[in-house]
């Protein structure tokens, strides 16, 4: 019964999830929801639900229940995804969880951010079985070994919710959560056209991802899945540039943990400054454009 | 229709959030109390739904000390009908907070349960979810639009690669995300007319519910603060920067 289930949306969470369970220390086995797992992450077995989109979370879970409840361990990544279903999975197994552990301090005490990333918490579970969303970009390189054994999983999903309508902002880019680069935009981008422009135009000549602060998403600038922060997206890129965003605490939660964060803004008091590498207090259309055409390739 | 929307009182979302001298929880002195700002969405959105009709019932609900009949006062003036104080001093996870709202949601029968898709103190996102499964009701989370069509919700909610609608009989759990509504500000006779709603407070005995902690905090730190680097005057000297101190935007 000591052992955990990974279950990952896609192939793209198999190794931040595997590094969590080698530093669980438990014996694990991957479940993609859908699409294939890599076979070389140390899981004794790996299996796929589906292919295609999940079905919403009360069938979803119905379908796992059964399954997940052999594991003493249940984890997956703290996505929106994820958010929606591993807590409804936790209480049909009548297990506690954890939500957006990005360390592990012994098998049962995890390392969490609470208040928007003001506090650092160790947490402890009292039980022997519990859930846990894994925060992907606070875990990585799982020592890779062996061949997992291919393994059926019984999902018979039941529930009375329908999808009926879904909308995807448009594709081409690198996941905002995994890019290697991120620049981000706040809402002196003025509008969705101008933001694509300038953000999205720096960011793809980047390879990167382009992301937003709440204020944009709210006016209309960029997308909701673009939005960075507390209650969107956490990054931790590489290279975080962010442009015309004074740094809330909230948008600030979402993307502290960046290894080097330039800002771009024309207030030398905005709060970003107190936590970029590099600051450049210059309007965001006067030095996006030039940026843009001194590193061209 | 009977709304249920269960409510946290938290920190102010702009305070400034320091740790106590024990190091074991924060500091609450010189901090502001106000009702999540999730769930003041949620209160909104149930008040909206009355504004449009009238024969929808709202009862707000809080587990916790006196004080936050502070916060479920100020749901009642922006416009539920009633309120619940569940008498708790101790802390629960969030599965205790769900096994709680059961026993309301079972004492009060409701065809929808609101409230906010995580509390901003902990962070969990994880109540309303488990009170979903608890009950076998359809959930929706997230949610940027809700309507109500002949006993069934059409709701539009925010996932990670855009949006998508879901359609599901009532009665559900639906909790709301930021772009759902803006609060309102509360009015002056709002507060007065608040005043003399009323609000019951019954102990988890009246309810037959435990509390049921299995997730506990042990330690709390604030992380190292990030130093700000230094100015740069100029994009070359930007682009040098990153290149040379980085090796960044090397193409």
């Amino acid at each position: 019964m000591s052992r955990a289930l990974l279950l990952a949306h896609d192939a793209s969470e198999c190794e931040p999830l595997a590094a969590f369970a080698q530093a669980l220390g438990l014996p694990f086995d991957i479940v993609t929801i859908t699409g294939d797992c890599p076979q070389d992450l140390g899981a004794e077995s790996i299996g796929s639900l589906m292919v295609g989109d999940p079905p919403p979370a009360d069938s979803l879970c119905s379908g796992l229940r059964g399954f997940a409840a052999n594991y003493s361990v249940v984890a997956g990544a703290a996505t929106m995804f994820g958010k929606d279903y591993l807590p409804r999975l936790a209480a049909l197994l009548d297990r506690p969880m954890v939500s957006d552990v990005v360390g592990v301090v012994d098998p049962k005490t995890f390392t969490r951010p609470m208040f928007a990333g003001n506090i650092t918490a160790d947490v402890r579970v009292n039980a022997d079985a519990f859930v846990v969303s894994v925060r992907a970009t606070a875990f990585s390189n799982p020592v890779r070994s062996g061949q997992s054994a291919p393994m059926q999983v019984a999902f018979d999903p039941q529930g009375v919710t329908k999808r009926t309508g879904k909308s995807e902002s448009a594709g081409g880019r690198p996941d905002l959560a995994q890019a290697k680069v991120v620049v981000s935009g706040g809402r002196p981008l003025k509008d969705a056209v101008t933001f694509e422009r300038l953000i999205g135009g720096l960011a793809d000549l980047l390879g990167g991802a382009a992301g937003a602060t709440r204020a944009a998403v709210d006016s209309g600038i960029a997308p909701n899945d673009l939005q960075v922060g507390q209650t969107g997206k956490i990054v931790a890129p590489e290279l975080y540039i962010a442009a015309g965003i004074s740094g809330s605490t909230q948008h600030m939660a979402g993307m502290k943990e960046s290894k080097v964060i330039v800002a771009i803004n024309t207030d030398p008091e905005a709060p970003i400054f107190d936590i970029a590498d590099y600051g450049l207090v210059q309007d965001l259309f006067v030095a996006i454009p030039e940026l843009m055409s001194k590193i061209k390739p | 229709m009977k709304v249920l929307v269960p409510l946290k009182r938290v920190p102010d979302p702009y305070s400034r959030i320091r740790l106590a001298p024990d190091g074991a929880a924060i500091d609450t002195t010189a901090i502001k109390f106000e009702i999540n700002p999730f769930d003041e969405i949620a209160v909104e959105e149930a008040v909206r739904m009355k504004e449009r009709d009238a024969s929808v019932e709202i009862v707000v609900v809080s587990i916790g000390s006196a004080e936050c009949e502070e916060q479920l006062r100020k749901a009642l003036a922006i416009g539920a009908d009633r309120a619940i104080r569940v008498d708790c001093a101790e802390t629960l996870d969030s599965l205790g907070v769900a096994k709680v709202l059961v026993r309301v949601v079972e004492r009060e029968s409701p065809n929808l349960v609101l409230m906010g898709k995580q509390a901003i103190d902990d962070d969990n996102n994880q109540a309303g979810q488990m009170l979903a499964a608890l009950l076998d009701w359809p959930q929706a989370t997230f949610a940027s639009k809700i309507e109500f069509n002949d006993g069934r919700a059409t709701v539009t909610r925010e996932t990670d690669t855009g949006q998508e609608t879901l359609e599901f009989p009532l009665p559900a759990v639906i909790t709301t995300d930021l772009r759902l509504n803006e609060p309102r500000y509360v009015a002056l006779p709002g507060i007065i007319k608040a005043r003399t709603k009323p609000l019951e407070s019954l102990t988890l005995a009246d309810l037959g519910a435990q509390q049921e902690c299995r997730v506990a905090v042990v330690s709390m730190r604030q992380p190292p603060p990030r130093t700000a680097g230094r100015r740069v005057n100029s994009v070359d000297e930007l682009i040098e920067a990153l290149r040379v101190e980085k090796g960044l935007l090397k193409s």
